[in-house]
């Protein structure tokens, strides 16, 4: 963290910033309140940002009120996160004419407009990092994802105000931009909302040559003493703040031991696998392709969100693997606290705590993860019994 | 098929609904008028081609004897048997009448009962005939429709989701009306393909579309109660337009008030 660059702004520097970004050339989103939540938008000035509003957070259920807080980021996730804006929900990977001889494939090239979110949360930027990796780096990178992502500038404002779901300090993703996994990396400015005393400021500091040319660009003081220990104390309040947590002491094998643990069909008594948390997840990556014709003649292949809790998401020669809700929400639940370490060397997992809210029923994954470690192994006990027994062990 | 195959639409016991749907598609209806035959469409022609049919779609459900002789020759005269809608897929509304005695129902509606000739229950086409193809709804999504026509013409499975309208919410980015607002809505275990309508304009899932695969419906259930629906409504929540389809009767029908207190 370079403490030299940063810099005191006013939320009239946060206007000038989203005028700057405007001017760039950049498509600028943020923070904005519709339909009882608050998710991406687009914002012109600093009062498209939600002033005041603050979310209420439990398991299945989500509500905003609003006071005369005059802060900006008094709240802590939407149900969107800005996965849908650099991975869309469905996206065209090729168009053709023709048939036979003249059949004409022509890739499709995303040409959306660069995209400066404003707003994110560290946990987010931690979400990012993950997809980059998933999506951006990979041996196959999702072109759509890699463009837009490349081309994204990206203004982080930390956590003050953390959910009752929020379990970020177990995952190491915030509240603090710079906290484990949610470092300085693919992130152009670090933003904390100071507010108190009359006063009403952000900190803001720069982590990419292009967040320093912009960060020049506003004007502003140089970010005085007390601005970082008040930013120090409001990190440390919000840390605090944060009721849930979830033990990741070898965890990956704890799940990846316990495959046959009971608990697995106990929560699925109560999964609706309706997909919710996938698609809310800020990490859930998984995508299905769909060809599709019409009438005159033209085919595209589509590439559509999909969930590993529909059935035909498991669909191979001959029918689906994943027949049970039960595998399914296990393959869920495995994938980001267990097998994604194998393939990405991180957990799938933020601490964001989308999963828990938008859950319609409510299921808490913090609190499956803590049932199995309560009782680690018990599925293979009861194997152990039925073998005794003289069954026959799967 | 052959270059321009043929086209019947037949109708039930349904409101014509469904098969409006067809004339619907305005902007794609001489596309489709150019790529098939449509040899019966009494909605649209009183001229009839005589079968074989390639491809048959069936609105409606079956409430008379007459109906179940005429599903069978139907069938026979049918290349690929798709119904369309939830009457031909569960029963329809007219299915609510398999809740109770019909008898009953007769006597409180019409003055004249003993004219009426009607089976005890109104069933899916899919109990009498084989089925190859169900595009669900009430009505059907005109989209679906012109995807299975296009799909069957290019020789192609179509492309039809089994997942929960929830997933049509996240892709349209709409705020679940269950977890921000609390309100009833079958949108967890009701089946995708309306684009999620009914959510985006700020009401919950009727369920028009029958139960999603692998619906929990009983857990849905027990959230809803929670939050304050009460027996009766559950009872009725479940048990529309998609009354007859397994899952949903029997959440329905776990909801109801015991005999005695009715």
């Amino acid at each position: 963290m370079n403490e030299t660059s940063a810099m005191l702004l006013d939320s009239g520097g946060l206007d000038r910033l989203i005028g700057v970004l405007g001017a760039r050339g950049f498509r600028t989103i943020g923070p904005v309140v519709a339909d009882g939540a608050i998710g991406p938008g687009p914002i012109r000035h600093v009062v498209d940002l939600p002033q005041g509003w603050h979310d209420e957070q439990a398991p299945g259920s989500y509500r905003l009120h609003r006071d005369d807080d005059p802060r900006l980021f008094a709240w802590a996730v939407g149900p969107r996160s800005w996965k849908g804006e650099l991975f869309p929900p469905r996206s065209v990977v090729w168009r053709s004419s023709g048939e036979g001889d003249s059949l004409e494939i022509v890739p499709v090239v995303d040409e959306a407009p660069p995209v400066a979110v404003i707003g994110a949360r560290p946990c987010e930027l931690a979400a990012l990092s993950i997809l980059d990796r998933v999506l951006g780096t990979s041996t196959h990178p999702d072109p759509v994802y890699r463009a837009r992502r490349e081309a994204a500038f990206v203004a982080v404002v930390e956590c003050s105000t953390p959910a009752s779901t929020c379990f970020c300090t177990s995952m190491g993703t915030g509240p603090a931009v710079g906290d484990d996994r949610a470092g300085d990396e693919g992130v152009d400015l670090v933003l904390t909302e100071l507010a108190g005393d009359e006063r009403h400021h952000f900190l803001v500091r720069a982590a990419s040559p292009l967040g320093g040319e912009v960060l020049a660009e506003l004007g502003g003081e140089p970010a005085p003493g007390w601005a970082w220990s008040a930013r120090d104390r409001l990190l440390a309040a919000a840390e605090g703040a944060i009721g849930r947590a979830l033990d990741t002491d070898g965890l990956a094998p704890l799940l990846a031991r316990n495959l046959d643990h009971p608990r697995w069909d106990e929560v699925a008594e109560r999964c609706l696998s309706c997909g919710n948390c996938t698609l809310a997840c800020p990490t859930c990556f998984c995508s299905s392709v769909e060809d599709v014709s019409d009438l005159t003649g033209t085919v595209e292949r589509h590439r559509r969100w999909d969930s590993c809790f529909d059935l035909g998401y498991s669909y191979v020669h001959g029918g689906p693997v994943r027949t049970s809700v039960s595998s399914r929400y296990r393959q869920w639940a495995t994938h980001k606290l267990s097998t994604w370490f194998d393939q990405f060397s991180t957990a799938g997992c933020v601490g964001c705590g989308r999963c828990i809210t938008w859950c319609p029923v409510g299921i808490d994954l913090t609190e499956e993860a803590a049932a199995i470690r309560a009782s680690d192994g018990a599925g293979a006990r009861a194997y152990a019994r039925a073998g005794a027994a003289g069954g026959d062990q799967p | 098929m052959s270059a321009r195959p043929t086209l019947a639409v037949w109708k039930f016991s349904s409101c014509d609904g469904c098969q409006l749907t067809l004339l619907d598609c305005e902007d794609e209806l001489l596309a489709v008028a150019e790529h098939v035959d449509i040899a019966h469409f009494t909605e649209m022609s009183s001229a009839s081609v005589d079968g074989p049919y390639d491809v048959s779609l069936v609105e409606g459900s079956v409430t008379t004897a007459a109906d179940r002789e005429r599903i069978l020759a139907i069938r026979e005269a049918s290349g690929l048997l798709v119904t369309i809608g939830a009457c031909a897929a569960a029963g329809g509304i007219q299915a609510l009448r398999n809740f109770t005695s019909v008898a009953e129902l007769a006597r409180g509606v019409y003055a004249h009962p003993e004219y009426l000739d009607t089976l005890e229950t109104s069933t899916a086409i899919a109990d009498h005939v084989g089925v190859d193809l169900e595009l669900h709804g009430c009505p059907i999504d005109r989209h679906q429709l012109l995807e299975v026509i296009s799909a069957l013409l290019a020789g192609r499975r179509p492309v039809l989701p089994s997942y929960s309208v929830c997933q049509e919410c996240k892709q349209r980015a709409t705020v679940c009306l269950l977890v921000a607002r609390g309100r009833a809505c079958l949108g967890p275990v009701t089946r995708a393909g309306c684009g999620a309508l009914c959510p985006s304009l700020d009401r919950g899932c009727f369920g028009c579309f029958g139960p999603a695969e692998s619906a929990n419906t009983a857990s849905l259930a027990r959230r809803l109660a929670a939050d304050g629906t009460s027996q009766a409504q559950l009872s009725r929540l479940f048990r529309t337009f998609n009354a007859g389809a397994p899952a949903f009767r029997k959440e329905s029908v776990a909801h109801d008030a015991p005999p005695a207190e009715r």
